[in-house]
């Protein structure tokens, strides 16, 4: 049978899913045995045993310094940055991108400007929001929020427009206003596209949120591994960038669930991711 | 009565429409064929207010019908003509919500009640009882049909307007799609333009006949001219006529018939 035939079966498929993560993890294993090996005290590779007891010291234990549990201190910080951030890019991108698709007034008007701005390299504007809005909460959202809302508010606008004309006209001939029919045809239908775009603008919101954790923070995933770089605590940030993707990898599927959940008409048929 | 007076469509310099003039009494059923690619779906559209006129207007009982889709004309497309994210049932209350809430468009208290009434006898006629909860994506293609034309029905326009609405659907679903359509004409007596692919359907179906097709043809400049009327032919209109009990005093003499039928089939296959 050709290979592009050939159908895994349910249990190899799981050994074969998991055999990546496995080889990593063993190559790392080895190659920190080597090291340590050779010096006790090497930071590069850090045993697994020393990562688990660094999470047991920033996870369980309260910080000597401030009494806060650092690791959930930082998650929740980054988290309702990434969460503020990413709402006011979807209430943007329902605001504007809708009307965007809808109304050819607002289109010509804007059109040609978001599609402007969304050039824009958002970490460009980094210096300009800490000049503006200084080093606080502020510019942090402000840069999320100007790194994904311009595409998602294009996203959502072609969302609108692929809708097909006949849905619209056949409003129309049931007597619905451009309100009506923004309300009870396009916006409902364009929801699960928001949360698809959602999911698309976390990848780069993560980007966005780390670098300016980085770079001017006192508390948050991002600021912690930049922190720690300085001693080479190799033992924290590991663990800090598994538990950063796990976050993201959770947040993605937690909204795919929503999506099936409250627009189960949107799944139907093709498969959706 | 609704009057069509000299209308003509063209795109940039091609001509889709010459000059189309016509008058269709109240309660009419008009079918439309003709070639594809011919201007009948773009007649449609003009008539449905979704496009505008190059030229010419459009008159509902002598008043020229607004430039955009109203209430007065309904309308059935072969696709997408339910609303994908809203069950069956949602999908027959929501004219009356339109209706009832310029803000939310949803149908509340004894509006709710006239609309839900409505909407039971309507999936009851066209079969949909059982089917009430299901989104449009889990209905078959005639369940969908049947469900955009008891929608458009759902707040009686005077004017409906079918675009090629069986196309799509099996010979024996279109056949009880027929009855169904019939059935719907007679008891709201709304005028009816339907196009379609199937000349015996326009035949069953129709009191009148509009073939569509260019009068001149330019090989050099195939968009030099558009289509118009080329055949007017009122019809037995079988189907519709005879179970009303009515003769059809002018209907079209068998040659006249025969020669429109001759000429269309020809049109269109043609294409």
């Amino acid at each position: 049978m050709r290979l592009l035939n050939r159908q895994v079966s349910r249990p190899v498929g799981l050994v074969l899913a998991a055999a990546p993560f496995v080889v990593v993890i063993a190559v790392y294993m080895i190659a920190s045995e080597a090291r340590l090996a050779e010096n006790a005290a090497d930071k590069l590779l850090p045993a697994l045993e020393t990562m688990g007891r660094a999470i047991q010291r920033v996870a369980f234990e309260p910080s000597r310094r401030t009494g806060e549990y650092l690791l959930w201190q930082d998650t929740a910080a980054s988290l309702s940055r990434i969460g503020i951030g990413i709402g006011i890019s979807v209430t943007l991108a329902i605001m504007i991108g809708i009307p965007l698709g809808l109304i050819p007034m607002v289109r010509t008007t804007l059109g040609g400007f978001v599609a402007t701005v969304s050039l824009i390299p958002p970490i460009t504007i980094l210096p300009i929001l800490f000049i503006v809005a200084g080093l606080g909460e502020v510019s942090k959202i402000a840069l999320i929020t100007l790194g994904t809302a311009p595409v998602m508010i294009r996203s959502i606008a072609g969302a609108v427009e692929e809708l097909p004309r006949e849905l619209i006209v056949k409003a129309q001939t049931l007597g619905a206003s451009t309100w009506q029919v923004l309300v009870r045809v396009v916006l409902p239908q364009v929801l699960p596209k928001l949360i698809l775009a959602a999911r698309l603008g976390l990848v780069p919101a993560w980007i966005f949120l780390i670098s300016a954790e980085a770079i001017a923070s006192t508390e948050g995933l991002g600021y912690r591994i930049f922190l720690v770089r300085r001693y080479l605590a190799m033992d924290v940030i590991l663990p800090y960038v598994a538990w950063i993707t796990f976050l993201a990898f959770a947040i993605d599927r937690i909204l795919l669930w929503l999506s099936h959940r409250l627009f189960p008409w949107a799944h139907l048929g093709a498969k959706a991711g | 009565m609704l009057t069509i007076q000299r209308l003509t469509m063209s795109y940039g310099n091609t001509r889709v429409l010459e000059p189309i003039s016509l008058t269709l009494s109240e309660g009419a059923f008009a079918t439309i064929v003709g070639a594809s690619g011919c201007g009948k779906s773009t007649f449609l559209r003009l008539v449905l207010g979704q496009e505008q006129p190059s030229s010419g207007a459009i008159l509902l009982d002598g008043a020229p019908l607004p430039p955009e889709p109203t209430q007065a004309r309904g309308i059935v497309f072969q696709r997408y003509s339910v609303f994908p994210h809203l069950t069956a049932w949602q999908n027959l209350l929501l004219p009356h919500g339109i209706a009832s809430s310029p803000l939310t468009g949803h149908v509340r208290g004894a509006d709710r009640l006239a609309a839900e009434g409505r909407a039971r006898a309507l999936l009851e006629r066209t079969g949909l009882t059982a089917a009430r909860d299901r989104y449009p994506a889990q209905l078959s293609g005639g369940m969908q049909q049947r469900l955009a034309l008891a929608q458009a029905l759902m707040r009686e326009p005077r004017i409906l307007l079918l675009d090629e609405p069986f196309g799509a659907l099996d010979p024996g679903v279109r056949l009880d799609m027929h009855d169904l359509l019939l059935e719907f004409w007679r008891e709201f007596g709304m005028t009816i333009l339907m196009v379609t692919h199937d000349l015996p359907e326009a035949f069953k179906l129709g009191t009148r006949l509009l073939v569509f097709d260019k009068l001149r043809h330019d090989e050099q400049a195939p968009e030099a001219f558009g289509a118009t009327i080329t055949y007017d032919l009122p019809i037995a209109g079988a189907a519709a006529t005879a179970a009303l009990g009515q003769s059809a005093p002018d209907a079209a003499s068998e040659t006249e018939i025969t020669n429109a039928t001759a000429a269309t089939a020809r049109f269109m296959e043609r294409t």
